[in-house]
């Protein structure tokens, strides 16, 4: 699953994707796209009466014969795309091989069983060293997981029960410790299984532009089919007969073809796209949803800003000295594991030079942070049992009730740094010594690097973000003016974050969000596109519509531009498919009429070498450029953020005007070939 | 065509169409706002009352678009039985100094259908046919109506566009009422009287007769007592000399009725001759008027559509992308008129003058070329020349202004709803290619909304292309035509074309109402007349009623701009690829290939 690319043109699934382009002539499974099964049927049809036309046999056998590799290379497209899904789904489903699994059975006894005969809802012991079976939520226990075989990031997480770490995930592997869990998902029904079906032809579902697109080509199909069956009468009134090859040939190259033949590998491969990014979609309506969102809301944290607040300055209360603030703040903090609590120890060794010495004295008793007190801090005895000194660290109203039960006073100057601090967007954490307030240490957000960038590239996508955070309205300004979002919503409850959401969509939006919590589950099922992070809880996941393996939240960036791409591949792909008519009537109208109207060559603009050897060509490009834009197809038309009508005149352009023009030099390259070959 | 007076007066037509579009465009606002003020509502509110209460319309009860639906097809289909059975007995009514008798069942259901579709398609020619009663009542209301009707569905599109979460787009009983009462009526009211001023009769007399300056003798077939035809042994008709020093000059109420006939689009023209007779248009000031009250109401309906839906420079495009369409089909029918047929030419007769065949010398080759590509760019079918005569690319403008789905201006309100589903084709396909899914104004465009705009598209297309092609091969539908080879065909398809377009003009040569009594042109084109027009209606009050319950999207920076040259340029190219890709073959086998025989100096 790691981001480990397949080359484009992989041998392994070239091979198979030719057998698969042969299976998938079954005129049920063509069914599906009425634009290929009327080639097909084309096709079929001029193999029938190949031995009766009154043209020559050689020319209806290569027109037979080459509407029959049209139907082939648009299987083959399809194939190749599918190929390459499956691939990424091997290496997947190569994780999960024979895995067993240790059930809680009716009674209570633990039985073995294999991984694949689980079902939603039994419970399963993991210990450390074994594979967890399938994604199941942690019901008892707390353990280190090795996540590298879904994520490709090696440090291990910590996996445990309640809360917002609880899920996890079929296929990674336990450290340490053991867990019980209870499965989610049984066999098939993981997310995982859920991807697989997506890019495996079968059980796809069309998304909704492509249900649309779909009805538009059949009409068109439907249109060229009329135009097509009274050309033959209309051809009798003016003594001109088409043969039964010509007039199939003359449908064949008006239908899309081109779009019809690549429409479904231009999906799969969007979904195989996001697969190689690490995100599992929940269906291909998801992805397409992700194109057209306009409205990101982001967690701040871990997202907009580093997970953590990091020191930033240590602010003493006069009289005392910045550092001995430092050094009563380090003390306080070394039994602190908290990255704040890190970032202090490190800020006072950066400045000050001062090192935890103090730690090894075994008179050292320190006092963890509790929500009752919110403080925490160390209490040390200088000499046998004589309390000499409590230095305590916390929030400044719990600092203050601490040092005013002792007689001591908080000073104004500190409760202005506070007021400040807060003003600015950080945190202000109060130290004290008995009664005697130290000084203020100045807790900061600190924001991502090149997230700014970011988000001004959303903005030119024409996406807005908005910033959610439970700080202050005060300090989430200063951290939305730092960050560049374009809003955000401060003191966010979880209600907060549904009911801004649904008013969004009210005034027409799209929203996009991500979450992790099982808080969020509400607002990621409310969200068009809900991404929840592989680390989060199994509630989130299910509420969402996608799950990003790597839990990076700016992953939605990726995810909305391949939504674009899908989008923009297909219309681009319609249109040239269109435009290209035009020359095939200047290749094939003037063949027609010729014999019955001589006075009507001037209009074979393109000196086309014979009247049969000017339709084969026409059907000839109709076939070879299918294979020519699979790379395309694959890869999809690349999306620039440049505002949508500069991106529209670029591409048409390109898919337009190209798409006329480029058949021109086409037909007229291979009718020089097939008159060269003397093939007709 | 380089005369510069030609130039200035397409300029000045240009020009004044321009200014109009605005003021009508808000008034129109005005009118299909069933509360809207006008400053005709001293005289007009009191009778619009009187006929609400009469006819127990409530005017602030809206409808859906299934009810507006039902209501627009019970209007036509009732209004299509009275003009059958008028016409059927007309000798039996009112009205009728000539004493004409009744018509068939299939020439009273092709000028019924003819009538209600708007398309004013004439297989019988209006003199000789019908009585003033016919003409006044049967036709008349049809002219008026009908043309309320396609107003009446543009209004209801645009509702369903511009509105939020609703199934309402609006009263059709009201704005069938306040478009006639406040629109047609009154136009046409100062219309007629400037037309009486520049010399249309209206009167109720029988036809005169008239000695002619000169004595003409002419080769006529003899005729037995019973008034039949005699035939020789080989079964050829027997000819005699003939004197004609008489001519009979054709009376009635012609000025009430022309009005109607150009500014809603209809075109059936008076007499037969339509807007070639000097009775029904006499003087270059009076062709002028009668070409600009053509296009008028389609193109102050741009404005409008572009105020209700608060984005004028949308509407604006749209104008655009249709005058575009128009310059270019007014240039290209100018340019091969004046060239002439290089037959003549190598004949050295009448060099200088163009192609002056089938044109009234009053007009001259501009005014023709103009008023046929007006006539065809909107669903007129009125015309002052013979398009039959132009040469063949001069008559393909006209033929492919039909075949484009009548949009370039198009009918009263139908050429705006017309438009509209080649908008929302163009921005569908395009509009994949910003990278969103695709959104017309703010909506999204889903499957169902495909679904009846190809439904369109198909409607059109299958009975043109299948029509034309039985006609083409069979006896009924080669002996109606007047000329052989491609142009003969140009005729099948030229009539077929007419039809789905509701248009209503004829290549002249085509004889749709046999003496023989032949009913499948009458029949086919009624049948092609109504898919035209309620194949039409009825894909675009369902999209009307599916976009009226959708969200509406703000406008960002990833938003497909539905304004600007990009716009019009691909609505152009939407139209004209659409056209050209369902028409080309056809086309090829009718005037292009005629063109190039006629080159070769090989006419039909």
């Amino acid at each position: 699953m790691n981001a480990k690319s397949i080359p484009l043109f992989d041998r392994t699934i070239l091979r198979q994707a030719a057998i698969d382009s042969f299976r998938k002539l079954n005129p049920w499974l063509q069914l599906k796209n009425p634009v290929m099964l009327v080639t097909l049927i084309g096709s079929f049809l001029c193999f029938l009466q190949a031995f009766t036309s009154t043209e020559p046999l050689a020319y209806v056998l290569q027109i037979a014969i080459w509407l029959l590799v049209t139907v082939l290379f648009a299987n083959f497209a399809e194939a190749i795309a599918e190929g390459r899904g499956k691939a990424q789904a091997r290496a997947l489903r190569a994780t999960r091989k024979q895995m067993i699994a240790h059930r809680r059975g009716p009674n209570g006894i633990w039985e073995t069983v294999d991984a694949s005969s689980l079902a939603k809802g039994d419970t399963v012991i993991v210990k450390a060293g074994e594979m967890i079976p399938a994604d199941g939520e942690v019901i008892e226990g707390a353990a280190s997981v090795d996540e590298s075989a879904i994520t490709g990031e090696s440090a291990p997480v910590i996996r445990e029960t309640g809360g917002d770490r609880s899920a996890v995930t079929g296929g990674t592997s336990l450290l340490s410790d053991t867990l019980l869990i209870r499965i989610t998902a049984g066999s098939g029904e993981g997310f995982l299984d859920h991807m697989i079906n997506l890019v495996e032809g079968a059980k796809r579902q069309k998304t909704p532009n492509e249900i649309a697109l779909t009805i538009l080509l059949s009409a068109l199909t439907f249109i060229f089919l009329i135009v097509v069956l009274t050309l033959a009468p209309m051809g009798e009134y003016s003594h001109a007969s088409f043969s039964v090859a010509t007039l199939i040939a003359l449908l064949v190259c008006l239908i899309p073809t081109t779009i019809g033949g690549l429409l479904s590998a231009i999906g799969i491969a969007g979904m195989d796209r996001l697969l190689r990014r690490n995100v599992l979609a929940a269906s291909g309506r998801a992805v397409e949803a992700a194109g057209d969102i306009d409205l990101l809301l982001l967690d701040k944290t871990g997202t907009i800003t580093m997970g953590n607040r990091q020191a930033a300055e240590f602010i003493p209360s006069p009289p005392v000295s910045r550092e001995r603030l430092a050094a009563a703040a380090q003390l306080a903090s070394l039994a602190d594991e908290t990255p704040e609590g890190r970032s202090i120890v490190v800020l006072a060794k950066d400045q000050f030079n001062l090192r935890g010495r103090e730690l090894a004295t075994p008179h050292a008793s320190f006092v963890p942070f509790t929500a009752q007190t919110r403080m925490s801090g160390v209490d040390l005895a200088e000499d046998h049992a004589r309390l000499s000194r409590k230095i305590r660290k916390g929030a400044a109203e719990s600092i203050r009730v601490w040092v005013e039960s002792q007689g001591g006073a908080f000073p104004p100057a500190t409760a202005k740094t506070v007021a400040d601090i807060s003003r600015q967007g950080g945190t202000p954490l109060v130290v004290a010594e008995g009664p005697e307030i130290l000084g203020v240490i100045f807790l900061k957000d600190v924001v991502k690097g090149g997230i700014k960038e970011r988000f001004s590239r959303l903005r030119s996508m024409g996406i807005r973000t908005v910033m959610i955070t439970g700080d202050n309205p005060l300090t989430a300004a200063a951290i939305a003016a730092e960050a560049g979002v374009d809003d955000f919503l401060a003191q966010a409850t979880p209600e907060m974050k549904l009911a801004r959401i649904r008013l969004e969509q009210e005034s027409g939006h799209l929203v996009a969000m991500t979450g992790d919590g099982t808080n969020d589950a509400p607002a990621l099922a409310q969200a068009d596109v809900g991404v929840a992070m592989n680390t989060g809880t199994q509630a989130a996941k299910e509420a969402g519509n996608m799950v990003d393996l790597d839990s990076n939240p700016t992953k939605l960036l990726e995810i909305v531009e391949i939504g674009k791409q899908m989008l923009i591949t297909r219309g681009a792909l319609t249109t040239f498919s269109i435009a290209n008519d035009v020359a095939k009537y200047f290749a094939i109208i003037p063949a027609m009429l010729i014999v019955a109207f001589p006075a009507i060559a001037p209009l074979n603009i393109m000196r086309l070498g014979s009247p049969q050897s000017a339709i084969l060509s026409a059907v000839i490009f109709n076939a070879i450029i299918i294979i020519g834009l699979i790379p395309l197809a694959l890869k999809g038309v690349s999306y620039q953020p440049i505002g949508a009508t500069a991106l529209l005149r670029r591409n048409l352009l390109v898919y337009g005007i190209g798409g006329m023009l480029i058949p021109f030099a086409g037909i007229k390259v291979i009718d020089i070939a097939i008159n060269a070959l003397n093939f007709v | 065509m380089s005369d510069t007076s030609d130039w200035l007066q397409f300029a000045l037509f240009l020009g004044v169409l321009t200014l109009l579009t605005k003021p009508l465009g808000l008034y129109l606002v005005r009118v299909l706002n069933p509360f809207g003020r006008t400053w005709l509502d001293r005289a007009i509110k009191p009778i619009e009352r009187l006929t609400y209460r009469i006819c127990g319309i409530k005017p602030e009860t809206e409808q859906t678009c299934l009810a507006y639906t039902i209501s627009v097809l019970a209007f036509s289909l009732v209004g299509m039985l009275l003009t059958y059975f008028i016409l059927r007995y007309q000798n039996l009514l009112p009205l009728n100094p000539q004493g004409m008798p009744g018509l068939s069942p299939h020439l009273a259901f092709n000028t019924a259908a003819s009538f209600t579709t708007n398309t004013n398609w004439q297989s019988y020619s209006g003199e000789s046919t019908l009585s003033y009663f016919s003409q006044m009542v049967a036709l008349t209301i049809h002219n008026f109506t009908s043309a309320a009707v396609g107003i009446g569905v543009a209004a209801a599109l645009t509702r369903g566009i511009t509105r939020k979460a609703t199934r309402n787009i609006g009263n059709f009983w009201v704005d069938l009422v306040r478009v006639t009462y406040y629109v047609l009526l009154p136009i046409c009211f100062v219309f007629a009287i400037v037309l009486v001023s520049q010399g249309v009769v209206q009167n109720f007399r029988p036809y005169a007769t008239a000695r002619t300056l000169d004595a003409t003798i002419i080769d006529a077939p003899a005729l037995d007592e019973n008034g039949r035809p005699i035939s020789d042994a080989d079964g050829r008709p027997i000819m005699t000399k003939k004197v004609v020093d008489t001519q009979i000059i054709p009376q009635g109420p012609a000025a009430s009725q022309i009005p109607i006939k150009l500014l809603g689009t209809n075109g059936g023209g008076f007499f037969g001759a339509n807007a070639a007779h000097p009775y029904e248009n006499p003087t270059p000031l009076s062709n002028f008027l009668q070409m600009l009250a053509i296009l008028v109401i389609p193109s102050a309906l741009t404005y409008y559509f572009g105020r209700e839906i608060r984005n004028q420079r949308h509407g604006w495009a749209l104008w655009t992308a249709m005058t575009l369409l128009f310059a270019a089909g007014v240039c290209t029918a100018w340019w091969a008129e004046s060239s002439g047929n290089p037959i003549h030419q190598s004949l050295g007769v009448a060099v200088s003058d163009g192609n002056m065949e089938g044109k009234e010398s009053r007009f001259g080759i501009f005014n023709s070329a103009l008023f046929a590509t007006v006539t065809t760019a909107a669903s007129c079918g009125a015309v002052n020349a013979m398009h039959d005569s132009f040469t063949p690319v001069g008559g393909l403008v006209p033929l492919f202004n039909m075949q484009t789905g009548e949009v370039i201006y198009g009918g009263v309100g139908a050429g705006l709803y017309g438009i509209l589903i080649f908008a929302l084709l163009a921005v569908f396909i395009a509009g994949l290619m910003v990278g969103r899914t695709p959104e017309y104004l703010g909506k999204k465009i889903s499957a169902f909304d495909i679904k009846m705009a190809v439904l369109v598209l198909m409607a059109l297309s299958a009975p043109l292309l299948g029509f034309t092609a039985w006609a083409c091969i069979s006896a009924w539908g080669q002996a109606g035509l007047n000329n052989a080879g491609p142009h003969g065909f140009s005729e099948i398809l030229y009539a077929y074309s007419s039809a789905i377009g509701n248009n209503g003009s004829a290549f002249a040569g085509l004889v749709a109402n046999p003496s023989n009594g032949d009913p499948h042109y009458n029949v086919t084109l009624g049948i092609a007349m109504l898919a035209g027009r309620f194949l039409m209606i009825v894909p675009v009050l369902a999209i009307a009623g599916n976009f009226a319950c959708k969200r509406q999207m703000p406008a960002g920076s990833g938003t497909f701009k539905t304004e600007g040259i990009t716009f019009v340029l691909l609505l152009v190219g939407t139209i004209l690829l659409v056209g050209a890709l369902s028409y080309l073959p056809a086309l090829a086998i009718g005037p292009i290939v005629e063109q190039f025989l006629m080159t070769n100096g090989k006419l039909f």
